[in-house]
């Protein structure tokens, strides 16, 4: 009997799917109109609305649009993605513990980006960043699918993942070990950190297509999710098709995430912990997942963003650094409830 | 009625051919089971017959049609089948499971109908699961988790019904009640083909038994013939006790040759 005893699986009971959307879009809403309040510049609330619509005057407009709602917009965007992703990843591997970071995705989408960056290529052609990044967390979700099918227990995912991130960060270090710059070397460490600070429409509009796409075909896996509950023979006796789903998982998996990561850095754990928090809220069905842990996602980053903008300790902390701060201790957690299934 | 022939089968697993040349008919309404020692190929015939794994030669045909000509949810509709093992792999309610068995009835997208709710329903009064209906089905015990499992198979309504090994885990009882729901579905017409180990169970509730042996099949013939004493030693190299009760006959495994 292999399944994740959720420490509060019996305890709480289901809600509607639609409603639980409808709170967590609500909440969305609210930090999103949160996101776009803070900054250096105090702005009147209606003013705000109006500007975010360029109906301000040109400064107020300009702070809004320029920099308040790119920064707002990555923030969800990736948040999403990651959400989404990790939904579709533990119900694709059957594994609790899975979600982009710590199977190394998000590393190797890291390594992508900084690849494209090293060599020049995102400074002559900037769609060269998302296509490295994404390129890179294709080919690290392949490996572990690889692996998956002959061997798709717990430890064994876990820790292909900790040998994809170990590679992606030993590539690069030597890379910014090589470097000449050393302003490139702090511009990459920096970049790698996870932030969505000072960004421009320029990288949402980058990044919107890819993250738009991969969100579709996340979801679009969910109805073969709940089958795939049964194992992967009873599933095929019901008339799945797995290729046609894995195809989906890895295809939106690699673009969501890997746009993500390129306009944003790594930005890790929001997609093992949504999905933990949503389950026991949609009876654990896999399916009923997917869509809240998206929008869950999305409060989450951007909800760290506004914290990291409160909370004033000189230089402003990296969005990466402070859901790492909250993730690790719950995936640790995670792991010691989970711990007598994964012998 | 629904008829399976299976003509000159071969069944590749990797680079080994792990059944060769199994030919048999067999039509809705019948019994059978897959009888013979580990490794001798019977979950590997399960699955081919499920259309889970491809043949390399020879043809599985359902009603004259080749196995190989249905989409996949064709074959779903026509073929139930019962992996081994009791997977569920997150605390889902028992109800929500026994649903999954309309997957092949419901479009990708779309939601159960009302037939199908009734199916579920039905499912779950066959396995005497509907007391289960809101349970998380990993707080079930070995053998409740079982009964809905099975409920989920019933709940297709396909005219085959393959099981792998449905009693290999089961305690006497809960083992007993499975063969009697297997023997009710096959009494309503369906074809049912179950893997089974424990050869006093397959002499009182089959009508048949196939014996493989090293990936051919060894003998195909009613319990009391394939099980004969000769068949015991034959298949199982093992001495069988043959004994009758409430004028039921059965064979017990005595001891090995």
């Amino acid at each position: 009997m292999t399944h994740p005893s959720h420490p509060a699986a019996g305890l709480i009971r289901p809600v509607r799917q639609s409603s639980l959307c409808v709170g967590l879009l609500l909440l969305l809403g609210a930090l999103m109109l949160a996101s776009l309040n803070f900054g250096y510049v105090d702005i009147d609330q209606s003013d705000l609305i109006r500007a975010a619509f360029g109906l301000s005057d040109p400064s107020t407009n300009m702070i809004v649009q320029q920099l308040r709602m790119p920064r707002m917009l990555l923030a969800v965007m990736v948040g999403m993605s990651l959400g989404a992703s990790g939904a579709v990843l533990q119900g694709l591997l059957h594994n609790p513990l899975a979600e982009p970071g710590t199977l190394g995705i998000t590393g190797a989408a890291s390594l992508g980006a900084v690849i494209a960056i090293y060599f020049g290529f995102a400074a002559t052609t900037p769609l060269s960043l998302p296509l490295f990044a994404m390129t890179s967390a294709g080919i690290a979700t392949l490996l572990l699918l690889f692996v998956a099918r002959d061997n798709g227990r717990t430890l064994t995912l876990i820790l292909l993942g900790v040998g994809i991130s170990g590679v992606s960060v030993a590539l690069t270090s030597l890379a910014m070990n090589l470097s000449p710059n050393p302003w490139a070397v702090s511009e990459i460490a920096m970049w790698l950190l996870g932030s969505v600070r000072d960004r421009t429409f320029q990288e949402v509009n980058l990044a919107a297509p890819f993250i738009l796409i991969g969100l579709i075909m996340l979801m679009a896996c969910a109805p073969s999710l709940d089958i795939l509950s049964l194992g992967e023979d009873s599933a095929r006796s019901l008339g799945l098709r797995v290729g046609r789903l894995r195809i989906l998982a890895i295809g939106g998996t690699s673009l969501a995430v890997g746009a993500g990561v390129a306009v944003s850095g790594s930005v890790g754990f929001v997609g093992l912990m949504m999905p933990h928090l949503i389950r026991p809220l949609v009876g654990h069905i896999p399916s009923r997942l997917i869509l809240p842990s998206a929008i869950g996602g999305g409060a989450l980053v951007l909800a760290a963003d506004i914290v990291v903008r409160l909370i004033a300790v000189g230089p402003e902390l990296q969005l990466g650094v402070l859901t790492s701060l909250i993730g690790t201790p719950f995936f640790i957690y995670l792991v010691i409830s989970l711990r007598k299934r994964m012998a | 009625m629904t008829c399976l022939t299976l003509t000159n089968v071969h069944v590749p697993i990797g680079s080994r051919t792990v059944l060769r040349d199994i030919s048999f008919r067999a039509s809705g309404g019948e019994f059978i089971g897959l009888v013979g020692p580990n490794g001798a190929g019977k979950s590997t015939l399960a699955k081919a017959l499920a259309s889970l794994l491809p043949t390399s030669s020879g043809s599985i045909n359902i009603n004259g049609q080749c196995l190989t000509q249905f989409s996949p949810k064709d074959s779903a509709k026509n073929i139930a089948y019962l992996a081994q093992g009791d997977i569920v792999h997150w605390p889902l309610s028992a109800r929500s499971i026994v649903a999954l068995g309309r997957r092949p009835h419901i479009d990708a997208f779309g939601s159960p109908s009302r037939a199908d709710q009734a199916a579920v329903d039905r499912a779950m009064q066959r396995a005497f699961v509907g007391e289960f209906t809101d349970r998380d089905v990993t707080q079930l015990s070995g053998g409740e988790r079982a009964r809905v499992l099975l409920a989920r198979a019933l709940a297709v309504e396909a005219p085959i019904f393959i099981a792998d090994e449905p009693v290999g885990a089961l305690d006497p009882r809960h083992g007993l009640n499975i063969m009697a729901l297997l023997r009710e579905e096959a009494n309503r017409g369906v074809l049912v083909i179950t893997v089974i180990h424990d050869l006093a169970l397959a002499t009182r509730y089959c009508d048949r038994l196939i014996a493989l042996r090293d990936g051919e099949l060894a003998d195909d013939g009613p319990p009391h013939q394939v099980l004969s004493p000769r068949g015991m030693a034959a298949h199982y190299a093992v001495e069988g006790h043959h004994a009758a009760h409430d004028g039921q006959a059965f064979v017990l495994p005595w001891r090995p040759l």
